[in-house]
């Protein structure tokens, strides 16, 4: 049985639990994971205060529960594999590198910031500032992946550098803002203010959007790399139509403010 | 020893270790990607005069592909890994990604790699973009029909050339009809492609030759015209013509067994004898013992 934690008491105020990465449990008992403290309030704790645990560290944790209170699980994660089955809360995945983070539920904000590698893959919504770069940074997620099947908040891969980040539903506002670079994918609806001030970078969505007066129209085509794209997430399980993956897109330019070298791709309706 | 009464001559044919690749060009349907195919593979039947060896592997399934288009697989095969990376970029750029509605992907997995795309990317003239996902770049080169996609880096592999089959028949049609149904057999065996055309070369060489600037000159030995006058002549009366199979593979086992499909399809009326072409052992890495392959 991989290390399993379930939640037995729910934490009245945020924990902070940067220990829940696999990493940190090599080689550990069930009893030294549960003595493994994490940060509740401005107090210190241990995990078996609000968490039963069970089974051995085998590279995959299982975390079962409603964990909305629980911050940074998976933070500065390199490798293994956590599965969360409830909801999950802020900052998960923040800096990590490498592993995967599947969360049954939903996500709270902060999901994957500024994350290097790895993947992350959220069944239900997700927060605000998917992918982003912590305030006062200039760069946001530098590369992995992230998928987020319902929908997800505003600021969607804010600073973006590098990587993919992708939403089964529609997104808030601002989706894109400052990317460097990078790959944010919507198939629902987008906000407003989509793709302000980035520099290069690519946002796609396969639905109607109204853009900056900032961004210039390019042309309508069917973009083979945006093919690409759809064709790998269809095969991570979003479910993208045949339509949507071999559809003519509408290329805007922009932001025109920066290099205008970034550009949103709208789906040609009809 | 007799196969389907046709003799198979005790001998060996002599391969070289080279270094391979293999692309996958997709396209809108299946036509402009096998254009792109056989511009690419156009040119390039023998190292000797033509810098490397390369042909079109097989067609590819849309539902096969990384974009969901139709595909055709190209091998490449070159004397050294950077000889084949300096091939890809010329033969890609010039054949490829002048082709309506193409891309190019890698389809070797390989530790050892060479830049492509990395290197066409300088036609986007600025213009270009990359994105990188699943562990794979791709460049993305803004051109006049939307824009040529092509991976970064391309594997390349130690590869096998130059496995032969020789078929000795009593007249010219029974042997090509031999030949294109060795041919059609071998064509079936993966990691494996026939560069000259159609798979069949009726200019078998030698090494040398009487004029000091030639490399490589015809093979005498199995010229019917010469059999009264060539010393070497491997050919007994009744041989009216020969033609011969040469075929590169991305490992040994894939040379052998299309070697082994393509004698047995080869065996038909009209074929008197089955060889093969060596150097005396003296020059290749491989032996391909013909009857080991029975």
């Amino acid at each position: 049985m991989s290390l399993t934690l379930t939640l037995h008491t729910q934490p009245d105020v945020p924990l902070e639990a940067e220990t829940l990465v696999p990493q940190r449990f090599e080689g550990m008992t069930a009893t030294q994971v549960a003595a493994a403290t994490v940060l509740y309030g401005n107090q210190q704790a241990a995990l078996g205060d609000f968490f039963r645990v069970e089974g051995r560290p085998d590279g995959e944790l299982r975390i079962v529960g409603d964990v909305f209170r629980v911050k940074m699980i998976g933070a500065g994660m390199t490798h293994g594999r956590i599965i969360i089955e409830g909801n999950a809360g802020m900052h998960l995945g923040a800096s990590m590198s490498g592993g995967e983070i599947l969360v049954e539920g939903s996500a709270a904000d902060w999901v994957g910031g500024e994350m290097s590698g790895g993947r992350i893959v959220v069944k239900g919504n997700a927060g605000h500032l998917v992918g982003s770069a912590l305030r006062g940074e200039r760069v946001g997620a530098r590369g992995g992946e992230i998928i987020i099947h319902g929908n997800a908040g505003n600021e969607i891969g804010s600073g973006m550098r590098r990587g993919l980040v992708a939403v089964g539903g529609n997104s808030g506002d601002f989706t894109g803002v400052n990317m460097l670079a990078g790959t944010v994918v919507v198939l629902g609806r987008l906000g407003m203010r989509t793709g302000a001030s980035m520099k290069r970078g690519t946002v796609a969505s396969c639905q109607p959007a109204e853009l900056l007066p900032t961004f210039a129209y390019a042309c309508t085509y069917r973009p083979v790399a945006l093919r690409l794209v759809l064709g790998y997430l269809r095969g991570r399980g979003l479910t993208i139509t045949d339509e949507q993956l071999a559809g003519r897109y509408r290329r805007w330019s922009g932001d025109g403010i920066e290099t205008s070298r970034g550009e949103v791709l709208l789906l040609e309706e009809g | 020893m007799l196969i389907n009464g046709v003799t198979v001559v005790d001998t060996f044919a002599e391969a070289f270790a080279m270094w391979g690749a293999r692309v996958l060009i997709t396209a809108e349907n299946e036509k402009w990607a096998a254009a792109a195919a056989r511009a690419m593979t156009g040119f390039a039947t023998s190292v000797i005069g033509c810098k490397c060896e390369a042909g079109i592997e097989r067609v590819v399934p849309a539902g096969e592909t990384p974009d969901g288009r139709p595909g055709a697989m190209v091998l490449l095969f070159a004397t050294s890994a950077e000889g084949v990376g300096k091939r890809l970029v010329e033969r890609i750029g010039q054949c490829v990604m002048t082709c309506p509605t193409t891309a190019c992907y890698n389809a070797l997995a390989s530790e050892n790699t060479v830049v492509v795309g990395g290197l066409l990317r300088y036609f986007g003239d600025g213009f270009q973009a990359a994105k990188l996902f699943d562990g794979r770049r791709f460049w993305r080169v803004p051109v006049m029909d939307g824009e040529f996609v092509v991976e970064e880096r391309f594997g390349v592999q130690p590869a096998v050339g130059g496995g032969n089959l020789l078929l000795l028949g009593e007249d010219m049609l029974p042997t090509l009809a031999a030949a294109e149904a060795a041919v059609n057999a071998m064509r079936t065996v993966p990691g494996v492609i026939l560069p000259f055309p159609d798979g069949v070369v009726r200019s078998g060489s030698k090494v040398g030759s009487r004029y000091k600037s030639v490399i490589a000159s015809t093979n005498d030995a199995y010229c019917p015209t010469l059999r009264a006058v060539s010393k070497a002549t491997e050919l007994a009366q009744e041989i009216g013509c020969v033609l011969e199979i040469v075929l590169d593979g991305l490992d040994l086992e894939a040379v052998r067994e299309a070697m082994r499909r393509g004698l047995a399809a080869a065996a038909q009326p009209g074929i008197r004898q089955i060889s093969a072409g060596n150097y005396g052992g003296n020059l290749g890495q491989y032996k391909i013992e013909l009857r080991s392959l029975l």
